[in-house]
């Protein structure tokens, strides 16, 4: 076996290896009961205090909900007056502008909703105060809002009947003290240690060995990247993100950060089933999630380690496989395995540029986060996913002819209204935001933007329809990655992914918890021979099945517009 | 109303364990690395000559020359060229790469060159080849030194890096470090 294949083959492991007994551990702490992060407790009962906070107090599905909205509006206004005005602010050693006004709002709602989507470039258009105080601050809160609002989703499942689904403050807070921050620890000293910078130190400058002058941008980088992965942010520090050398120094931190971004998101699928005190359901859905993975992973690093057939054409070997747009110290294997995690987790860090990927590989990263639920980001990839499954318990009832329940709910038309309408959002919100920005790309051309509508793209052809493509799935799925060769930081950009992240991000949220909240004010109708069974394989491949066929339908004809178009003009 | 107040307090006390705490602690840690947390430099004769994880240009003959660019090495920003695999400007610019290697490399076939030669990288400040890319530059090292195929071919073996544990990803050679290793060894003997 290859060097390179053992690489990724280690990397699956830890993944689950740590992945497994985090589920398990989560699901004991937000339950409250005794684990040994315990000892957190002093600083977390400080933090309420000084908050006003009793994180006692039960909450509703309203209330819960307004209280993370509440939070969420907040970080917009104050992001969005830091963004627009860092030039004014401290902590800006290389002299960075301040952000115009749709950038800035586009960045500020890239955060806030873990999407991370980057219209700027980090070197030149943020200062370490953003960095830091905006930036990685957001990294760290909108992870935690997403897993706070999922545990609220599995409380309500907990109890038989209940309109009480825990107290949002309480489970922000210990998502951040005994999730994130600690692990954040861990792996920042990770990076710092294998050469990425972690001091305040400003640009550097020193003449090369052939004698020319070349200026480095540094920054404490470590911590920011740390967070990064593990909240599923991807909002990188460099331009370049992980392929940047100093944020993604050698293969060990590869490792490092591809198994950070995955472990909260498998978690959190295995939570799900050990706090509601049905494990196999949380297994049934994990299995049927790594299918899904598995079945965008083989074929993408097949056409990665495959090469490009038209610089084959020219004599060239391609021994690793296409290199474009890749590191040497990752090689095209790991760079086609992070592709596929990055998009199907909602990160959007990437190793290796995407843009510059084979044909069939960008389908795949589209269809990862298109369908957004196989493990997904923080907390709401199981919402999602819970989406699907609200749709595919509905089928199944109608299928054999029963009212559809869900772990002992009955599950009736304002639920399945809810799901519906969530399930219509996302190929709403892509296709008509690709079709709009096709035609200002065909009709408005020379419209007077800070870049030209005839000059957005950065490929032509079948290429430069997927980077519009790809640019509003990314939105709205907050992935956040891209294929960056698109002209992205003008208004109409700005301005329309802003509207797609916050929109999809929220109503996402607010739908499952939502359901959620309704379905637990119900009676509870204990399990009987001819209940639904969800936990089993039969339910898992019917939801799989559901899975399959809503984004078939959904995307196919733009997928064929795009990746797969291009593919077929290629040489053979 | 109630929400708000909370929510400010919270930011603010959130700000100084996440934005200050941890950051400052992170960074005092990083002064006990390798380069103290500012990127590990590479020094000749007391001066810094780059930084041992950033590519720089090398377009000298008598230097092993590192990967294409798409931002010419310049480490005040990163990136790739995205250049989409099917562009036809992009496979013209693959084909020239692959005519000036063979122009400076008349003694190489096509099936010789390694891709990551003829490709930019994705930030664009790769430091790195792989051990064949190093082998095909020998010769022409060689004609501009005063060297031997085997004192070079040896340094190439000694700046190979087995991949991590010797298991786990690819193989590789750090350009900069190859070359200062290169200057040193054609310095006469005192």
């Amino acid at each position: 076996m290859n060097t390179e294949l053992l690489g990724i083959a280690v990397s699956f492991l830890l993944m689950l290896v740590i992945g497994i007994p985090l589920g398990k551990y989560l699901a004991k702490m937000f339950a409250g009961e005794k684990v040994w992060t315990d000892f957190m407790k002093p600083i977390e009962n400080g933090i309420y205090k000084l908050s006003g906070i009793n994180p006692n107090e039960p909450m509703d599905w309203k209330q819960f909900l307004k209280a993370m909205m509440c939070i969420n509006m907040l970080w917009l206004v104050y992001g969005f007056f830091v963004l627009m005005n860092q030039d004014k602010l401290p902590l800006n050693p290389d002299g960075n502008p301040g952000m115009t006004a749709d950038l800035a709002f586009n960045t500020i709602i890239s955060f806030v909703v873990n999407c991370n989507l980057q219209h700027y470039s980090g070197e030149s258009g943020a200062s370490y105060l953003i960095q830091h105080f905006i930036f990685m601050f957001l990294h760290f809160t909108s992870a935690a809002t997403g897993i706070a609002c999922a545990v609220a989703f599995f409380k309500a499942f907990r109890d038989k009947t209940t309109t009480n689904l825990g107290n949002f403050w309480n489970y922000f807070v210990k998502a951040i003290t005994r999730l994130l921050l600690p692990l954040s620890i861990v792996v920042a000293l990770i990076l710092t240690f294998n050469g990425t910078p972690s001091s305040y130190a400003g640009k550097d400058q020193f003449i090369s060995l052939q004698g020319d002058t070349v200026h480095v941008s540094r920054g404490p980088a470590a911590q920011m990247i740390a967070i990064k992965h593990l909240g599923t942010n991807g909002g990188g520090w460099f331009g370049a993100n992980s392929a940047n050398p100093l944020e993604n120094p050698n293969y060990l931190t590869n490792i490092t950060e591809i198994v950070s971004q995955m472990i909260i998101p498998i978690a959190m699928v295995l939570c799900f089933g050990y706090f509601i005190g049905r494990k196999k359901l949380g297994w049934v859905i994990f299995g049927v999630m790594m299918i899904g993975a598995l079945m965008l992973l083989i074929p993408s690093i097949s056409s990665e380690t495959g090469g490009n057939s038209a610089i084959a054409k020219m004599g060239i070997s391609q021994p690793t496989g296409a290199m474009e747009g890749k590191e040497v110290r990752f090689g095209p294997t790991a760079t086609a395995y992070w592709s596929t995690f990055t998009t199907i987790v909602s990160t959007g860090s990437v190793n290796g540029m995407h843009d510059s990927t084979m044909p069939l590989t960008g389908l795949w990263q589209l269809l990862g986060m298109m369908i957004n639920g196989f493990f997904g980001g923080c907390g709401v990839g199981v919402l999602n996913y819970f989406i699907y499954l609200i749709i595919a318990v509905f089928i199944s009832g109608l299928m054999v002819g029963r009212t559809p329940e869900f772990l002992g709910h009955k599950v009736e038309a304002r639920e399945v209204k809810i799901a519906a309408l969530i399930t219509l959002l996302s190929p709403f919100l892509i296709m008509a935001g690709t079709a709009i920005a096709a035609f200002v790309f065909t009709n408005h051309g020379n419209a007077d933007w800070a870049v030209k509508p005839s000059a957005w793209l950065n490929n032509p052809g079948y290429h430069g329809f997927s980077e519009m493509l790809y640019e509003m799935t990314s939105a709205n799925a907050n992935n956040g990655s891209g294929f960056e060769g698109l002209g992205d930081n003008n208004i109409f950009w700005n301005v329309s992914t802003g509207v797609l992240m916050i929109l999809g991000r929220f109503l996402p949220i607010i739908g499952p918890v939502a359901i959620a909240g309704l379905l637990a004010k119900k009676k509870f109708i204990p399990e009987s021979a001819g209940t639904l069974k969800t936990d089993t394989v039969t339910f898992g491949l019917m939801t799989f099945a559901v899975i399959l066929v809503l984004n078939a339908l959904s995307y196919f004809p733009a997928l064929a517009l795009g990746p797969i178009a291009e593919y077929f003009s290629m040489p053979k | 109303m109630k929400n708000l107040v909370k929510s400010i307090r919270l930011t603010l006390v959130l700000i100084v364990l996440l934005c200050v705490v941890y950051p400052v602690f992170i960074s005092f840690a990083g002064k006990l690395s390798k380069g103290q947390g500012n990127g590990e430099t590479i020094s000749v004769n007391g001066k810094v000559v780059g930084y041992a994880n950033e590519g720089q240009s090398f377009t000298q003959q008598k230097y092993f020359w590192g990967r294409p660019s798409a931002v010419g090495y310049n480490a005040a920003g990163s990136g790739g060229s995205n250049k989409g695999p099917s562009n036809p400007d992009y496979l013209k610019d693959v084909a020239s790469r692959i005519d000036t290697l063979l122009k400076y490399h008349p003694y190489l076939k096509r099936s010789e060159i390694p891709a990551e030669m003829v490709t930019a990288s994705g930030s664009g400040l790769d430091p790195d080849i792989s051990p064949a890319a190093a082998k095909i530059q020998i010769e022409r090292i060689t004609h501009n030194r005063q060297l031997t195929v085997m004192q070079v071919t040896d340094l190439v073996a000694a700046h190979t890096e087995a991949p991590l544990l010797g298991l786990f990803g690819p193989a590789k050679v750090n350009v900069l470090k190859l070359n200062v290793a290169l200057d040193d060894l054609a310095k006469p003997a005192n």
